[in-house]
């Protein structure tokens, strides 16, 4: 299990460490290593157990006051406003990217004090049709531009396809893919297949950084969860990814606290760290603290930053713009109030 | 990114404690009661240190007035329909789920427990349990038909769980219609007080629930109490000793809930991550003040540096501090004494060699805070590894196979709980049975559901609280009408001289039956044995205590008997029957011999009472329980163990079938002794044993004089139970023999009318088994 960091990353196939790319926060970019077959088999997931610990996760913390204030200002930092309708048109996404700009009002902002900080949202995430909508609206912002892709929320369209697919969003500017996985190879157990499909994304992607989507809702159960998990992140997910807001269940502590875990077992024995990003469901601003209390509980501070993770989320900022307009004032706030999204 | 500071605010809480002025009385009758003494001893925040109030201390006469109170209310409240009482108790949960917070404050406030457990774990749980109270209360003459109140019962409790603890003692007592007499523990006497009061003003009859707070001699006092019908105490092992020491011979009933040093085992294919949690759950809950914490970590050897390091890491997340900040895992210690004495218990591990490690940060110095501990390289020979230490201080050992696992679980003298980790299934549900406790959790830790019986094995206490199980505590079976004249008493050891030359014939003096055979006994010595007109009807030997010793054994390597099926030893019963029936002429004159009574009627109610017990062998079912998770919590009847018996003088041989037959027929092995004076009807059972398939040990009869080899299996610690029907005197002494292994003992001493219906049934099977709750939450 404990296997020597520096042996893992010689065997990798992507090449030497020294010329592994960087995130933005100087650390090595996720390679991936070999699949290990018997390291999947032994995996245990207990989900009752799993399940008791998620929910005393929020009874054991919480943040009151500045230190609520604070957290949600980095919850805003690192959320994917997305937005993936049928009806999406260049005209709901530049809104979007207008607010992904500003995702605060300025009064609160100063009267937080926190102008120097620029807090914008993580990402904007589209269809590939809408990302150089997105780019153009976006430009000069830093914010960068994530599609979903590979034939996005089923992902069973033709190989091939999913993969220009990629190759066209990055092209037209998109910096961060979110791939969705085979559910099948979860399913029926057909890890080189996984593995195969995602590391054949991954090189798609290139430069751009690739969240693999698991659509654990189809997962159907947690030790399936956290298989895929570690299979995505041996073929060099830099994110994984609860959902696609399309599956009936979506991101669900427990699901969360599986994905995290797995995550820190990969850190632990290869030394990259991978993000994650829950999607779908996550509305409110006291969920949203609930994830970020379990990430710090769970990997630690260095998690607590976009580079590591994000919500897959748009409504999911109004309720913390009121929350912070309610620190401001004291008095409970109305949506009506803050631009929508 | 901090967590901050997030206090629970303590308002309300320091608004009552002022109300009062700090001070407060007995709450007895429905009223205040100022102390007899007029002495009142302080109460702390152990957080702080500061004071929180003061107590009254109960004196005799305290207890006395609160114990007259408790027998003044009793009719009535007894007398009321059971859901009549069911308004009550529903009353009562309600009262708490209305007054939920301010109880939680001001128990966190006064133990220095985290207000995340006090609010989230303990009150939710006392409102649970009066809730399912008020159920049997309802259902009680239903469900419990003929079963009458105890009366008055006397019960202490202890200070890791103030609020929770009086909540298991008094509903299960309220619901089955006795009244209360309780003493919270010196160190958190507050949560009680307030819940007296409120309770009082949701209109519970005055007397029915009374308050005395003080010390140890307040308990003492308690216990002494004539006026008590029974014990319900949780706490040490060392004090529930002294209790049934100190009620032996007195006629009340006790249950104790004692202490423990509980296995956490994990096997190597569990959910390790799960299982640190587990283990947070377990030992880091309450401060490791808690009676079922898993404090002893068996952990296979294959992964057991991977646990270690899992451990590590995350005690260095444990937050600890101000037990009303929501953020804290881990609270306060109760008091200085107690923070004393873990320091001292670790300090005497390190001294011992183990390897002991503690997070790097900082432990608060002000209050009384001690950090989550892990020893490691402990062997069961250390101290640590033996004493319960009742703080955050866990150690750890190795095993290789499940059967090692199985045997240091059990390498205790304790037996309160267990927990075990794997995902499979058949491991789990293999090893479960093996360890002796009376609460196992599979892949969970510390789950408690007022549904769930919860008590011990060996020294942790007999007793269950909660359930169906724990309803009978609180209840006395319908009562066996007592026999009309009492049968010889045993005559003293014959001398050597006398020999019996003037019988013809082939002599026949029976030895003893030890493990299948016929063994002389180790004095070398007989005893006579007359009829009821005084003639000589021949010798039995005189057993002593090596044989007593060598029976034990005997039993101990018939242990594979609890294992057989519930039909196996249905058949071997059906067989003894038989053979009896076989050799009824015989046995029905030695009978006539002996008592001069009906040997032919005695013969044919001894073969109706082995039929009885033939049929529940394979009938007395445990019971699936329902707490609330998503699993079962099965409720397992296991046999004792070993029972030692000692036999009625009355119906020589049907007293002596009704005690054997149910014990065996639950799977326990058996040291028997008959009836000193009448012990020939059962010596002529060894050739009936013998013929019947009885594994060898299974039964084991040593005749003698009856009262002094019943104290030698009283005494015994590798007994487990006792039943003793003779006279008070005898039964005195075995009950307070019995304490030094905390046997269960089943002592009457009025002769019974053992031919009555009543003398057999699930009354017999009850006192022959204890109750094993295995937790199994369930999902994939």
């Amino acid at each position: 299990m404990n296997r020597n960091a520096t042996e893992t990353r010689a065997q990798q196939p992507g090449g030497s460490p020294d010329r592994a790319l960087r995130l933005h926060d100087g650390t090595e970019r996720n390679p991936g290593i070999p699949l290990d077959a018997d390291e999947i088999a032994s995996i245990r997931v207990n989900r009752s157990a799993v399940e008791r610990r998620a929910a005393t996760i929020p009874a054991r913390r919480t943040v009151k006051k500045e230190y609520q204030a604070a957290w949600l200002l980095r919850a805003i930092s690192c959320i994917d406003l997305t937005t993936l309708s049928g009806d999406d048109t260049p005209g709901t996404v530049e809104r979007l990217c207008a607010k992904a700009r500003h995702p605060l009002r300025a009064d609160i902002v100063d009267a937080l004090g926190v102008r120097d900080l620029q807090v914008k949202v993580g990402a904007v995430c589209v269809y590939h049709t809408l990302v150089p909508t997105a780019v153009r609206a976006l430009e000069g912002s830093g914010i960068p531009v994530a599609a979903v892709s590979t034939g996005f929320p089923a992902g069973l369209s033709p190989m091939a396809q999913r993969v220009d697919e990629i190759r066209a969003s990055v092209e037209a500017g998109a910096r961060e893919i979110d791939i969705v996985i085979t559910r099948a190879h979860v399913l029926l157990g057909h890890w080189d297949a996984l593995y195969t499909e995602v590391r054949t994304f991954r090189e798609a992607c290139g430069d751009a950084h690739m969240k693999a989507i698991l659509a654990t809702g189809e997962l159907a159960t947690l030790r399936n969860v956290a298989r895929a998990s570690r299979v995505a992140m041996m073929a060099g997910a830099d994110f994984i990814k609860t959902s696609t807001g399309k599956e009936t269940a979506n991101a669900t502590l427990p699901v969360g606290l599986v994905m995290t875990r797995m995550i820190r077992a990969y850190e632990e024995e290869t030394g990259y760290a991978v993000g994650l990003k829950p999607a779908g469901g996550i509305r409110s601003a006291k969920s949203a603290l609930k994830w970020l209390i379990m990430i710090k509980e769970e990997l630690g501070d260095r998690w607590l930053s976009p580079h590591l993770f994000r919500f897959g989320a748009s409504g999911l900022l109004t309720d913390i713009e009121r929350q912070l307009e309610h620190h401001v004032t004291g008095r409970y706030s109305a949506a009506n109030r803050h631009p929508m999204v | 990114m901090d967590f901050g500071p997030a206090p629970e605010s303590d308002a309300t809480a320091r608004a009552w404690l002022a109300k009062h002025g700090g001070e407060f009385g007995h709450f007895i009758g429905g009223e205040w009661l100022e102390p007899e003494s007029g002495t009142r001893f302080e109460s702390f925040d152990p957080s702080t240190g500061k004071l929180l109030g003061r107590v009254a201390q109960g004196s005799g006469a305290d207890v006395d007035a609160a114990v007259r109170t408790a027998r003044s209310a009793y009719p009535a409240w007894a007398a009321l329909a059971g859901h009549a009482r069911a308004r009550h108790l529903y009353a009562l949960a309600r009262m708490v789920q209305k007054h939920s917070r301010f109880l939680a404050v001001l128990e966190t406030l006064d133990n220095g427990k985290t207000i995340r457990e006090s609010r989230d774990i303990d009150v939710p749980l006392v409102a649970r349990h009066f809730y399912h109270h008020a159920g049997w209360a309802q259902l009680r003459d239903a469900e419990f038909p003929g079963y009458t109140p105890v009366g008055v019962i006397g019960q202490i409790i202890p200070w890791n769980f103030p609020l929770l603890m009086m909540a298991w003692k008094i509903a299960p007592a309220l619901a089955a219609g006795n009244t209360v007499v309780l003493k919270p523990a010196e160190f958190t006497s507050l949560t009680a007080i307030a819940f007296a009061e409120l309770a009082h003003e949701a209109g519970l009859p005055p007397g029915v629930l009374n308050i005395v707070t003080g010390d140890g001699s307040t308990g003492k006092a308690l216990v002494d109490h004539g006026g008590v019908d029974k014990i319900a105490f949780t706490g040490s092992t060392e004090v529930g000793k002294q209790i049934r020491r100190a009620t032996a011979g007195s006629g009340k009933r006790l249950s104790l809930e004692l202490g423990g040093k509980s296995p956490f085992v994990v096997f190597d294919d569990a959910d390790l991550d799960s299982v640190v949690e587990g283990v947070v759950d377990a030992i880091w809950f309450n401060q490791g003040q808690v009676c079922c914490a898993g404090s002893r970590l068996l952990v296979h050897e294959g992964i057991a540096d991977t646990l270690t390091a899992k451990l590590r890491a995350r005690m260095e997340k444990l937050r600890i501090g101000a037990p009303l900040d929501k953020s804290m895992d881990i609270g306060a210690i109760v008091s200085p004494s107690q923070l004393e004495r873990i320091r001292s218990l670790v300090k005497q591990g390190v001294d011992d060699g183990a390897a002991m490690w503690q997070p790097s940060w900082a432990c608060p110095t002000d209050g009384s805070f001690y950090p989550p501990t892990l020893f490691t390289g402990v062997s069961p020979s250390a101290m640590i590894a033996q004493t319960e230490i009742f703080g955050p201080v866990l150690v750890s050992m190795t095993f290789r196979t499940p059967g090692e696992a199985v045997a240091l679980a059990n390498n205790t003298p304790y037996g309160l709980a267990a927990s075990v980790w794997t995902e499979n299934i058949n491991l789990a549900l293999d090893v479960a049975p093996k360890i002796k406790a009376g609460v196992v959790w599979v892949n969970s830790s510390n789950l408690f559901d007022a549904s769930v019986g919860f008590g011990g094995y060996r020294e942790s206490g007999f007793g269950r609280e909660g359930g169906r199980e724990g309803m009978y505590e609180y209840l006395h079976a319908p009562s066996i009408p007592l026999a009309e004249s009492r049968a010889p008493s045993e005559r003293a050891p014959s001398s050597p001289a006398p020999a019996l030359t003037s019988l013809a014939g082939i002599d026949r003096t029976p030895k003893l039956f030890i493990g299948g055979r016929q063994a002389r006994p180790d004095g070398g010595g007989s005893r006579r044995i007359e009829s009821f007109t005084g003639a000589l009807l021949g010798e039995v030997a005189e057993g002593n205590r090596k044989d007593i010793r060598n029976a034990v054994e005997a039993a101990h390597a018939a242990a594979g008997w609890a294992r057989t099926s519930g039909h196996a030893r249905a058949q071997v019963l059906y067989y003894l029957a038989e053979n009896l029936a076989a050799r009824a002429g015989e046995f029905a004159a030695r009978i006539e011999g002996m008592t001069g009574g009906d040997g032919a009627r005695e013969v044919e109610a001894s073969l109706s009472r082995l039929f009885t017990y033939a049929a529940w062998a394979d009938k007395y079912d445990g019971a699936v329980h329902d707490p609330s998770i998503r699993g079962v919590a099965l409720a397992m009847h296991e046999p004792m163990g070993v029972i030692g018996i000692a036999a009625p003088d009355d119906s020589p041989l049907l007293g002596f079938i009704s005690l054997v037959a149910p014990a065996i027929a639950m799977g326990n092995t058996v040291v028997a002794i008959p009836s000193g004076g009448a012990p020939l009807a059962a010596t002529d059972l060894y050739s009936v044993l013998e013929t019947s398939d009885v594994p060898d040990g299974v039964v084991n009869i040593v005749t003698g004089a009856r009262d002094t080899l019943a104290l030698v299996l009283a005494e015994h610690d590798d007994v487990t139970a006792v039943w003793y029907h003779g006279s008070a005197e005898g039964g005195a002494a075995v009950e307070r023999a019995s304490a030094s292994n905390m046997k269960r003992t089943f002592v009457q001493t009025s002769p019974l009318d053992w031919f009555h219906a009543r003398a057999e049934g699930p009354v017999f099977l009850r006192v022959a088994t204890q109750v094993k709750n295995i937790w199994i939450p369930y999902g994939e």
